[in-house]
């Protein structure tokens, strides 16, 4: 039965304005839609949006997929070697960030960073020859969200590399990502020189067992409750990570200390740690990935399991429409760029650090880091702005991640596609910006958008895979 | 005794713990409350406490509340309003001082306003049918204002809101008054106890406001879209107004407003008229045959749909049809100057002239073989709806611009075969701030210099924001002859040029 005329007409105006005026003028409720064709006017988008709508098939999938997302306890168990704990990592296999991409598309940081894991890998003696092989077909690349795996900027992993491993025992899922390297000349930003090179050795060699001692002495350590207490602390976990590294290198020290580590290999690992911000990055990007393969594969479900930048073309994937990735290019980043870098000299966006804002810390919890805001150019104001207005693309707010500046409120997580191309809203990301050349490094920070195809994209699969 | 429940998985800061720990212990038949992260170090505290013992099965992830008190239900009620509490929904939680962001989708509106159930639509028609659709499977309403809809399309709205028993108003639905609230171009009438149902928007337009000027009411006027008696759509939601309105305790006489359906959709119309338990007046507009039945009247004009509806009302069966019974004015013509020349803005007001007048071109004629070859270029007696998608391609309608009237009125006025020039006025919301105001300098210059009678009829009311005295009058000082509705206008420029209508 038609609830009007029972009771007292309530009108959502979309379109002419003025209707709505008179409405109100002979006493009615009107609301005015700020209203826009939706997918900027592709009608087959918005045709299968029309369908989902409120659709009870995508509505129960949706229900479970955060259900799973919310329930994942991601834990931090270790550190491996990626070429025994990914799965489906092959011998001669080089990972990347974002959705795949050809050696010959690849942006600058990306093929300088492959470069330096050929010679760290010890395949070729120098860059021409690494080039030169890369170029050849020889290796194969693909993106470490085949594996299980992300990894920020150009999101290299080779065979040898120390891996964190992550493992989500409510689910049974893993999930793993590359160490962090500190900033200035790093693999990430694509730099290969000896410098680089060494101390990725040293990783392998030094950092990495001692972390696997102290580790092995504390225990599994749960990652959720320090991303929660990280958020209370001025951090949103993806481009800020100062009071996460802090609360980890608080929780590994005594371990560290009585895991009968040799006393120097300690101090140095104690030390790098100390001296890079984002060490916790990589840790945070794995959790998120945990809880969201958790959430990934439930037919019919509009929710985005990954958001992901390969530096020229920006993917994501969906829970309902299985392995594939929905393109668009990357967009290039406005922010604020280090003195003598503009955005001329920006590498589209990329990494696959934007599993953060996927699962509802980074971008869509700036609320909690104030001070992220001026890196990014803005108040405070505009950040809880970014926050709420992701509350309306998202199917829950995550009481795991409460935020003090918005009364505690859970942060906004699962993005609904659908949600993202009826309000044109789009997923904020924070990020980093490499330069366009490889091993230049990082020249800015900023706040960019998710495009809006990819979510348009992906309607239409799952459109035509629900019904 | 004490009990206490573990929620796993959820972090809570530990100033908002304290907090509820303390609105716990305030709650009646409670001695004691905590509500921790499970920690180890927790634990032992709430074992100290006296509020635990032993080692639940919590881990340093898990929140755990535990309560003391002489009372099983009392502590069962502390528990319940902790887990209330934690599971407060986000809306209540505050938005740090934001104002709320403008809604941006009907979904999003539909979240601010949660008690909305009717979504008024008047985008482009290539995103309308989708806009609506979303509408529908959001439990809403629909008026759709838009055109261009594929009858399809249609079809496929329509069920679907059958399906549902959700109200689908248009594509191509220009007029509604719901609960006395007008929905798109509509007029300020005083609510009463009848009930329209109109495919046509000025056919609604006109009965609603002649009921007004009458002294009675309308109860709902529901618009169905130009388009539902096809035979393709079947009349869906002309049944479901008519359904609507047997029902609605307010509504004591129906009105049903249309163009000629096919033979099939009209049958099934009509019986759900006879089955409506209350007087309907049909006046499907240019319909030679009367429909019949104990409680169906047919009315042949909008006018006389109006009149018999305010009848009925009032206990009394509807009159015969008025003739027109004022002074037909006296003009001199010259010896060619014999024709009528009708430049509607309301399709609805064309179509019952061509009905009217018979003989006429027309680009929307009641009989096919009067449809006129060439819309610019009037002949003989000629009735234009300046509406048509022909004279509206990129520029507004002409209820909002006058531009293109104001000029064809002009050029039937330089010719020298045509004797009146008969057109409507309609006022209400959605159209021209001042119509009148508007047309006054080609009304004036028509009439300069030559013998020329301009016959018009205003629709709307006193309570338009236009207000219909003041637009009568204006009109009246340029020299236009005015009648109460659109039928006798046609009747007296049918008289004034010498022949029938």
């Amino acid at each position: 039965m038609s609830a009007l005329f029972a009771k007292p007409l309530s009108v959502l105006n979309v379109g002419i304005a003025s209707f709505a005026d008179a409405i109100e003028r002979r006493g009615g409720a009107a609301v005015r839609i700020e209203w826009a064709p939706p997918a900027n006017g592709d009608a087959r988008a918005g045709a299968a949006l029309a369908r989902l709508v409120n659709d009870a098939r995508v509505e129960a999938a949706n229900a479970q997929a955060a259900e799973r997302y919310l329930a994942a306890q991601p834990r931090l168990e270790g550190i491996g070697v990626a070429r025994e704990a990914l799965p489906g990592m092959g011998t001669r296999m080089i990972l990347h960030a974002g959705p795949p991409v050809a050696w010959e598309r690849m942006c600058g940081p990306m093929q300088g960073a492959i470069v330096g894991a050929i010679l760290y890998e010890g395949w070729a003696r120098d860059a021409e020859a690494a080039r030169a092989m890369a170029k050849g077909g020889e290796i194969a690349f693909e993106p470490c969200h085949h594996h299980g795996a992300v990894g920020p900027m150009a999101g290299i992993i080779s065979p040898s590399m120390p891996v964190w491993r992550v493992l989500n025992p409510v689910h049974g899922n893993r999930s793993f990502s590359n160490l962090n390297e500190g900033l200035g000349k790093v693999l990430r930003f694509g730099a290969n020189g000896p410098e680089v090179i060494a101390r990725l050795n040293w990783m392998r060699d030094t950092l990495a067992p001692a972390l696997q001692a102290a580790l092995g002495k504390l225990g599994p350590l749960e990652i959720k409750p320090l991303m929660a207490q990280a958020l209370h602390m001025g951090d949103e976990v993806h481009n800020r990570n100062a009071a996460a590294s802090s609360l980890l290198i608080k929780r590994l020290m005594p371990a560290l200390l009585k895991s009968g580590a040799p006393a120097a290999d300690a101090a140095a690992a104690v030390e790098f740690i100390a001296g890079n911000d984002h060490f916790f990055l990589n840790i945070s990007m794995a959790a998120c990935k945990a809880m969201l393969d958790a959430a990934h594969g439930v037919a019919s479900s509009s929710m985005v399991t990954a958001m992901a930048r390969n530096g020229v073309e920006f993917g994501i994937r969906v829970s309902g429409t299985g392995e594939r990735w929905f393109t668009a290019p990357a967009p290039l980043v406005n922010g604020l760029y280090f003195p003598n870098q503009s955005i001329k000299d920006a590498a589209p966006d990329l990494g696959d650090s934007a599993i953060t804002e996927t699962a509802g810390v980074g971008g869509f919890a700036m609320a909690a880091a104030p001070a992220i805001v001026k890196l990014v150019g803005g108040s405070p104001r505009d950040a809880l702005a970014n926050t709420l207005a992701m509350t309306h693309i998202t199917l829950v707010r995550n009481g795991g991640f409460t935020l003090p500046a918005l009364d505690f409120a859970g942060a906004p997580a699962c993005i609904d596609a659908r949600r993202v191309v009826d309000t044109g809203i789009l997923p904020v990301i924070n990020t980093g910006i490499a330069h366009k050349e490889a091993g230049v490094g990082q020249i800015g920070a900023g706040v960019t958008r998710a495009p809006l195809a990819c979510f348009a994209k992906a309607l239409v699969e799952l459109k035509t895979s629900c019904r | 005794m004490y009990i206490h429940k573990r929620v796993a998985n959820l972090y809570r800061d530990s100033v908002s713990l304290m907090q509820l720990s303390a609105a716990l212990g305030r709650l009646p038949g409670v001695e004691q409350a905590s509500a921790v992260m499970a920690t180890p170090a927790n634990l032992e505290l709430l074992r100290g406490a006296r509020l635990l013992d032993g080692a639940p099965s919590a881990s340093p992830n898990d929140l755990l509340i535990a309560v003391r008190g002489k009372s099983t239900a009392a502590l069962e009620a502390a528990i319940a309003a902790a887990m209330e509490e934690l599971q407060r929904p986000p809306a209540q939680a505050g938005a740090g001082g934001l104002a709320a962001q403008p809604p941006r989708s009907l979904q999003m509106g539909l979240a601010q306003v949660p008690g909305a159930n009717l979504a008024l639509i008047s985008v482009p028609g290539e995103y309308a049918a989708a806009e609506a659709m979303k509408a529908l499977r959001l439990g809403l309403n629909v008026m759709l204002f838009s055109d261009n809809v594929p009858l399809a399309d249609e079809a496929a709205l329509k069920r679907y809101a059958r399906g549902r028993g959700l109200l689908m108003m248009g594509p191509d639905c220009g007029t509604a008054i719901i609960d006395g609230i007008p929905l798109g171009f509509a007029n300020a009438v005083r609510r009463g106890a009848i009930g329209v149902v109109g495919a046509s928007g000025t056919g609604t337009q006109q009965v609603t406001s002649l009921v007004h000027r009458r002294g009675a009411g309308i109860s709902q006027a529901i618009g169905t879209g130009g388009h539902d008696l096809h035979q393709d759509i079947g009349g869906i939601t002309m049944l479901r107004g008519l359904e609507l309105l047997a029902r609605d305790p307010q509504t004591r006489v129906i009105v049903l407003i249309s163009k000629p359906p096919s033979p099939r959709v009209a049958k099934a119309v009509l019986d759900a008229a006879r089955r409506a338990g209350k007087p309907v007046v049909v006046n499907f507009v240019g319909a030679r045959e009367p429909a019949s039945g104990a409680n169906l009247h047919t009315a042949g004009t909008l006018e006389e749909a109006a009149l018999a509806a305010v009848a009925l009302t009032a206990g009394r069966r509807p009159a015969r049809p008025p003739r027109p019974g004022r002074k037909i004015p006296k003009t001199k013509f010259r010896k060619n100057q014999r024709f009528i020349r009708g430049l509607y803005s309301g399709g609805t007001f064309c179509y019952e002239a061509s009905s009217l007048l018979g003989e006429a071109w027309s680009n929307a004629p009641v009989d096919p073989a009067r449809r006129i070859k060439e819309v610019w270029k009037s002949s003989g007696d000629t009735l234009l709806d300046l509406g048509d998608d022909v004279f509206t391609r990129g520029r507004p309608h002409p209820m909002i611009d006058h531009r293109l009237r104001n000029q064809r009125l002009l050029a039937e006025a330089a010719d020298p075969e045509v004797a009146v020039i008969l057109f409507d006025v309609v006022l209400g919301y959605g159209s021209h701030p001042d119509p009148a105001a508007e047309m006054m300098p080609a009304l004036l210059e028509a009439r300069r210099n030559r013998s020329l009678v301009l016959v018009g009829s205003v629709c709307g009311t006193d309570e338009d924001p236009q207000g219909l005295a003041r637009q009568e009058s204006a009109l009246r000082k340029a020299g236009v002859v005015l009648a109460e509705s659109n039928a006798r206008a046609v009747r007296l420029a049918a008289a004034i040029a010498g022949r029938r209508a």
